[in-house]
């Protein structure tokens, strides 16, 4: 998978639980937190989607790699490889 | 065919049916010899003779009770009093006697009357000769109240109060007596319908008698500005045609009501309240109506059109509705 | 038979528009399943029916303007001995949430047998930027009912502004053929009116008294990354999910601080609905309830939680959950803060905060340490409960803090 796969489907984990979501509108190396006005429950739906779609576990000491787009792909394409 | 005026169809209503019925009689204040104050019975003394054409003295309590009498009697008599302010003086007659013998008696009794009178202002003939008071007769079961507005219900109401077996109030508008109409009828129409007399889907305009030319007049103003009046006559006060009105409501949605009662307790306010109370959910507007000033008809010319209601008013009215 | 009725989805509710039917005349309706989608001022709800049986009849078509609660929307043949019972929450019911189904009455005296049954309520009359009745004439009143026109959205041509008969079919014609979906800023502008009207109402009639107490995480969150360490992420805790449980648990010790205020007294709840205060994306909130909180294992309430913010932010709430709050929790400390002093939603009687968990210096035997801590607030209504009754709850929030591996 690539990394564009990866974005294109991580936006659709995201979309599924922002879904007011414009992925145009979408900054890759800004808080997703702060553009999306997420709190902790949807980022919990967010990482349990990530983990499903990507068939990875993500350890809570992991979170924080996936505060922009940009980390979060460059997370799930690192985990993925590995 | 030669035009008739309304003074000429009540007279010829009143010649067909002494013609036609020898209990027919009619008696009043002058009808004889002077011809009546509105020379309706011009002519009538001639043909029929003092015993049919009666003059009476000035006392409408006495002649009124007297052709209840004859009426109890199996005459068919017709009663003039000279206008609907002097018939005051013969009200409990007809309200006590005339009115309710028929219910006291249990049905054995009729009193086929029938009492013609001249009402309404115009005439510049003040506050004891120009009133109007139609609503307080059709406020009294057991009796009927007819108000021509045309030529030929002036006839053909009269001819159908005849037939009726119950006393019956005509009130003639005073100013209607010269007006001129093509057709009268020669048979009796039939009493508490009443009448389109323009259709129009804006706003309808419900009338009676003296009023109608006034209405009739403001539904053309109305037209040259786009607004298609539908214009009702009532033509019978008691029984009320209310569905005739209520179906053209249904059509318009508006209504103004004009009579030339004072406006506090005129019959314009029962109409009101019958479409408020039958047609509500019909309504686009609040129903207006178009009556009197509430004062002592005046004698000046210029304050009498002001007190009266004018076709102007009735515009104005209209299109407050629109 | 039974009406099925517009429901009451919150205290300050008096209008509905159905959105869509779950159902079609003629299926089976089990207790309890939803069967329609109705959007309240605040949100689209599924709307659950309390009797079984079958779909007789469909009164109201989706797409349709706004009714007053209490409408019939539709007739349900329920099913022989079937209990015709309330919702569950409505045994220590609130008046002021109408039960969803009621059996259908006589009709009234004046009605004749055979007669028409009584036409659905007429839409209101448009309330004016100022509060002000607008004038609408009666036919289009009657005709905006058969058009599904809301007279809220038409401007009056009339004298005085009146709303008349051809303002409302202008209104019809110009209005798109599909149902109109209501443009999000209406939406929003809905939502604030109706929490304004809650709110002002709370304010006005609730005397709150507020409390606050910090309280040590230490425990609570090192039991947590334990337990999180182990759990796949399907199924790891959040520190909010241990708030709401002690929170929940803590009202059981509490009970005066669980239920409602109605016709001038308390009537404590015997069942713990919390109410969870969740914030809409875009602005706006709802309080939407977790039936039975204090029973749930911590998993359960968690699934339920993250379920019910995600449902709550998509806009498909049930309407048990709108209408069965016996009180509310609400955190702030997202965003940073440390303690809020909420206004309590009517009719309940307290409302729970917690801010956001700080490391603070915290002294223990004589010893400053650091320690997590957070505030928990109470705002109560004093009516009700006083500042003693409130200290306990907080006191046993506190308490049951201390032995996560218990909650």
């Amino acid at each position: 998978m690539n990394k564009e796969e990866i974005r294109t489907k991580a936006l659709g984990v995201l979309a599924a639980v922002v879904p007011e979501l414009e992925p145009a509108e979408l900054a890759p190396d800004k808080s997703l937190r702060d553009q999306l006005d997420i709190d902790s429950v949807d980022f919990l739906n967010i990482v349990v989607g990530l983990a499903k779609t990507f068939g990875v576990d993500i350890p809570e000491t992991d979170y924080r790699h996936l505060y922009t787009l940009d980390s979060l792909v460059a997370y799930l394409a690192g985990r993925a490889k590995g | 065919m030669a035009k008739t005026t309304y003074r000429e169809a009540v007279r010829a209503a009143l010649r067909e049916a002494m013609r036609a019925d020898p209990r027919v009689f009619l008696m009043g204040e002058d009808v004889g010899r002077y011809g009546g104050a509105f020379a309706v019975s011009l002519g009538l003394l001639d043909e029929f003779g003092p015993e049919r054409i009666r003059d009476t003295p000035l006392s409408e309590s006495g002649f009124l009770g007297a052709g209840i009498g004859a009426a109890l009697g199996g005459m068919r008599p017709i009663v003039e009093i000279m206008t609907v302010n002097f018939s005051l003086l013969s009200l409990d007659q007809l309200v006590n006697n005339a009115a309710t013998l028929r219910h006291m008696s249990g049905g054995q009794f009729s009193v086929p009357l029938v009492v013609r009178m001249a009402s309404g202002g115009g005439r510049s003939l003040a506050a004891q000769h120009s009133h109007s008071f139609e609503g307080w007769y059709a406020h009294v079961p057991g009796i009927k109240v007819v108000t021509p507005a045309t030529v030929a219900d002036a006839k053909g109401l009269l001819l159908a109060a005849l037939t009726e077996p119950d006393p019956v109030v005509i009130l003639e508008h005073a100013t209607l007596y010269p007006l001129e109409g093509d057709d009268t009828p020669d048979e009796p129409m039939q009493i508490g319908l009443a009448a389109v007399r323009r259709p129009g889907q804006h706003v309808t305009l419900v009338t009676y008698g003296g009023s109608l030319p006034k209405t009739l007049a403001a539904a053309d103003a109305l037209a040259k500005e786009g607004i298609e009046a539908e214009v009702i006559d009532l033509r019978t006060l008691r029984p009320l045609d209310i569905d005739t009105v209520l179906a053209s409501v249904a059509k318009t949605h508006r209504a103004v009501v004009v009579d030339e009662m004072w406006k506090t307790g005129s019959f314009a306010a029962e109409v009101m309240a019958q479409i408020m109370e039958r047609a509500f959910d019909e309504l686009d507007a609040p129903v207006a109506r178009v009556c009197s000033r509430e004062v002592p008809m005046p004698y000046a010319k210029h304050l009498e059109e002001a007190a009266l209601p004018q076709a102007g008013q009735i515009v104005t009215a209209a299109k407050g509705l629109l | 038979m039974t009406d099925f009725l517009m429901p009451k989805l919150g205290a300050d509710m008096t209008r509905g528009r159905l959105v869509e039917w779950l159902k079609k005349p003629g299926e089976r309706i089990a207790r309890g399943e939803v069967i329609a989608v109705v959007e309240t001022d605040k949100a689209n709800v599924d709307v659950e029916s309390w009797v079984a049986g079958t779909l007789e009849k469909i009164l109201v078509e989706p797409g349709g303007d706004w009714l007053p609660v209490g409408t019939p929307l539709a007739v349900i043949a329920a099913e022989a001995g079937a209990e015709a019972g309330a919702p569950p929450a409505f045994a220590a019911a609130p008046a002021a949430a109408a039960p969803v189904t009621v059996p259908r009455q006589p009709p009234p005296p004046d009605v004749a047998p055979g007669a028409p049954p009584p036409r659905a309520p007429l839409p209101a009359a448009a309330p004016a930027a100022g509060g002000e009745r607008v004038p609408v004439s009666p036919i289009a009143r009657k005709r905006a009912g058969e058009l599904g026109v809301d007279l809220a959205s038409v401007r009056g041509t009339g004298p005085g502004g009146r709303i008349t008969l051809e303002d409302v079919e202008r209104a019809a014609r110009e209005r798109p053929a599909a149902a109109p979906a209501a443009p999000a800023a209406d939406k929003r502008q809905r939502m604030r009116d109706a929490i304004a009207a809650a709110m002002a109402r709370s304010k006005r009639e609730i005397p709150h008294y507020y409390l606050g107490t910090t309280i040590d995480m230490s425990r609570a969150l090192a039991w947590l990354a334990t337990a999180n360490a182990k759990l796949p992420v399907t199924e790891r805790l959040l520190a909010g999910v241990l708030l709401v449980k002690a929170a929940a648990l803590a009202l059981r010790e509490v009970p005066e601080l669980n239920g409602f205020w109605i016709d001038g007294r308390a009537q404590a709840s015997a069942s713990i609905h919390a109410g969870i205060a969740i914030s809409l994306r875009g602005g706006g909130l709802v309080a939407p309830a977790i039936h039975d909180a204090d029973k749930l294992t911590l998993a359960a309430l968690s699934q339920r939680l993250t379920d019910l913010v995600a449902r709550a932010r998509a806009g498909s709430l049930k309407s048990s959950e709108m209408t069965d709050p016996t009180g509310t929790i609400t955190s702030l400390g997202e965003r940073g803060v440390e303690a809020v002093y909420g206004v309590i939603y009517p009719p309940q009687l307290a409302l729970v905060g917690f801010g956001k968990i700080v490391e603070r210096p915290w002294a223990v035997d004589g010893t400053v340490v650091v320690r997590p801590v957070v505030t928990a607030t109470l705002s109560g209504d004093h009516r009700a409960t006083d500042g003693h009754r409130g200290a306990l709850y907080l006191d046993a929030v506190a308490r049951l803090l201390q032995e996560p591996e218990k909650l």
